[in-house]
């Protein structure tokens, strides 16, 4: 660690760990509900385990860019961060509101929540991902533009990268792009249509530059390739990200009462949505082979090279499975969509974040360059079991999908919903076990922190 | 990459496409606004609608059900219910108004939210407006 203000992103690491686990305990608790209907019920309903278990991702996910940013942005400045102090207090402001909102969810009706929180003056509420009480949306506004400054203020005085430049564009976009969850108009129509322009642009759109970034800075770090390379793949792969991705928005304008020629504008456009994700895995491939060194820090390359792989794997083949009008007329919100929506959201965004706190965190706790070898190897065990169990749960939902879409929506004699969700039960009961053996993976994760032993030794030239 | 093609290439690349497809987002956007007046069911959306939207929102029923084929997927579509059940409003209410406080044994089950009439009759109103929305022929056929 070069710059002391760095370490402020440990906080957001640990927090974003932790709320990771809440989130997968909530994932386990739904994926029994599939099964045995009334688990947890009336307690628990599935429509409130699914606000904890979507919104703890998003929100970890938030911590874990924000606490990326915190820590490469003054080591790519060559300068210490703009503020400490108000980085470390929106921490709290952020966590307190968020465990205030997951609270909020699980101790009172959801209806009740809204009226708590006054949803009537600003009705933004009950809209899947942003579920969030209005109150709760300001302070995450209020957040990002703190940070915002605070990392804008650092990069301004420091030394200008190509890396901060797409880092702080996406993380301007995601705040920006955020302000429609405040759009919410009584014609549906138009409200599912700006809805997009949170989800889709963040997932398809912005949060691939703070993904591509990341993955530069990691990479540059690891494999002491030139900057010259890297920054020139990254202007590529974040140029074909928007290109595709802007207008590749239309793959959800098909059946929401938009008109007919986003039928042909989303098809085309998503269709290529997949090469910034191929050119990724290229990309990372590439610079591993033409490292300079080989870095001591062995999980923190494997995170790297998985979030590209995964990424293209879920974003981008499973994406196009389903992205041509013609597939999406029937695989339309079914369990493909959970299928394809679980592998991308982890391949490209949950290990790119655990790819930079591998690569960070030994350093902010007071290491060299890495961990024990036999921490190392915890963490690879982990990497493989998440990596393994999140393939099988793709697989298990792309088959689950597969059958939901030919018994309810492609065969002669079409059978009524509930009435598939049960022929289709074994399924559910394989995710829930590939589930428990992802959960498994996670706590061996946390648990890799707590390894002791001597550090491994530090980089070698090739 | 060769040097052919340098790293300001790259950058005029990512700038001039993002700027140029950002442009073209927003006017296909006002495109799409042109086209709404008919397709999007505007004349059917009474104040009674509105307030079953609301009571749509302040339920989170998208949290099982999807609507228009977003949402969850853990209960049937309903933009597509009044149809199914035989387009009458007073069937969606009964189903409603009958879930079973403490759930059905073993199986999927829906909350008792004690609406009143009033209510109960906003949301069946709102489910039939979207029932009359132009979806380009979605979903396939009325299992949803
Ligand atoms: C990392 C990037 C991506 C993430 C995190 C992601 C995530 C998701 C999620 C969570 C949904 C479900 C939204 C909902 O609840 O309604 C979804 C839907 C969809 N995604 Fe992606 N996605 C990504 C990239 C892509 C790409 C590259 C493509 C196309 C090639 C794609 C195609 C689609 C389509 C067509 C749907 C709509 C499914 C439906 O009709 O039900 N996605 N995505
Ligand atoms: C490990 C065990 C997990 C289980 C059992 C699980 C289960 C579930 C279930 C049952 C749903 C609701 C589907 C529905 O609406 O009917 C869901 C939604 C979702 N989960 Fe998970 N989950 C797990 C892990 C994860 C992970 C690791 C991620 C992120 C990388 C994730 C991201 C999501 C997202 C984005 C949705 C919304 C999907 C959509 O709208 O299409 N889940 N999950
Ligand atoms: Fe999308």
């Amino acid at each position: 660690m070069k710059y002391e203000s760095q370490s402020v992103a440990k906080l957001y690491f640990i927090a974003a760990i932790g709320l990771f686990v809440g989130q997968i305990v909530f994932g386990l608790i739904m994926g029994l509900q599939y099964v045995i209907g009334d688990f947890m019920f009336p307690e628990i309903p599935f429509n409130v385990a699914r606000m904890v278990h979507t919104n703890l991702l998003i929100v970890w996910l938030l911590f874990g860019f924000m606490g990326a940013a915190y820590y490469l942005v003054p080591e790519e400045a060559e300068t210490e961060l703009h503020s400490p102090m108000l980085a470390k207090l929106m921490f709290w402001v952020f966590l307190v509101a968020g465990a205030l909102t997951i609270l909020g969810y699980l101790l009172v009706p959801y209806a009740t929540l809204a009226e708590m929180t006054g949803n009537h003056l600003l009705p933004t509420m009950g809209r899947e991902f942003l579920e969030q009480p209005t109150i709760t949306k300001i302070g995450i506004v209020i957040v990002a533009l703190t940070f915002l400054y605070n990392i804008a203020f650092t990069v301004l005085k420091g030394r200008k990268t190509v890396i901060t430049l797409i880092l702080l564009l996406g993380l301007a976009g995601l705040a920006i792009f955020f302000l429609f969850s405040f759009y919410n108009p009584d014609n549906l129509v138009k409200d599912k249509y700006y809805w997009w322009f949170v989800v889709h642009l963040w997932v398809e759109g912005v949060w691939e530059l703070i993904m591509a970034s990341i993955l530069a800075f990691v990479l540059i770090k690891t494999t002491g390739v030139d900057r010259e390379i890297i920054e020139k793949w990254l202007y590529i792969i974040v140029a074909m990200a928007l290109i595709t991705g802007l207008i590749g928005t239309g793959h959800h304008f098909f059946w929401i009462g938009a008109p007919e020629y986003w039928l042909w504008w989303g098809s085309i456009f998503s269709a290529l949505e997949p090469i910034p994700f191929f050119m990724m895995t290229v990309f990372a491939f590439n610079m591993v082979n033409k490292r300079r060194i080989n870095h001591p820090n062995q999980p923190a390359v494997l995170w790297a090279l998985g979030t590209a792989v995964m990424a293209f794997l879920g974003a981008g083949v499973w994406g196009f499975m389903h992205t041509l009008a013609p597939v999406n007329y029937y695989t339309h919100g079914t369990q493909i969509t959970a299928a394809h929506g679980h592998m991308a959201f982890y391949g490209a965004y949950v290990m790119i974040v655990l790819a930079i706190i591998s690569y960070a965190m030994p350093m902010m706790r007071g290491r060299k360059a890495c961990n024990s070898a036999a921490s190392q190897i915890v963490e690879m065990w982990s990497f493989w079991l998440m990596t393994i169990a999140m393939v099988f749960i793709t697989l298990f939902l792309t088959g689950a999908g597969i059958l939901q879409v030919w018994l309810q929506r492609f065969s002669d004699e079409p059978m009524s919903f509930m009435v598939v969700q049960d022929k289709i039960e074994l399924f559910y009961w394989m995710r829930e076990g590939a589930g428990v053996v992802f959960l498994i993976g996670l706590l061996l994760y946390v648990y890799s922190f707590f390894v002791g032993g001597e550090e491994r030794t530090v980089e070698k030239k090739v | 990459m060769s040097e052919v093609f340098t790293k300001s290439m790259a950058r005029n690349i990512f700038y001039g496409g993002s700027v140029f497809f950002f442009l073209l987002l927003i006017a296909l956007t006002y495109q799409t606004h042109e086209a709404w007046p008919e397709r999007d069911n505007h004349e059917n959306l009474t104040d009674q609608v509105r307030h079953g939207k609301e009571l749509w929102e302040n339920n989170n029923c998208v949290g099982c059900h999807s609507l228009l084929g977003e949402g969850a997927y853990f209960a049937p579509e309903l933009g597509n219910v009044y149809q199914r059940y035989g387009n009458s409003t007073d069937a969606i209410k009964a189903f409603i108004m009958s879930r079973p406080k403490d759930g059905i044994e073993g199986r999927r089950s829906m909350p008792q939210f004690n609406f009143n009439d009033e209510e109960l009759e906003a949301i069946a109103q709102f489910l039939k407006y979207v029932s009359g929305i132009n979806t380009n022929d979605w979903p396939p056929n009325i299992q949803g």
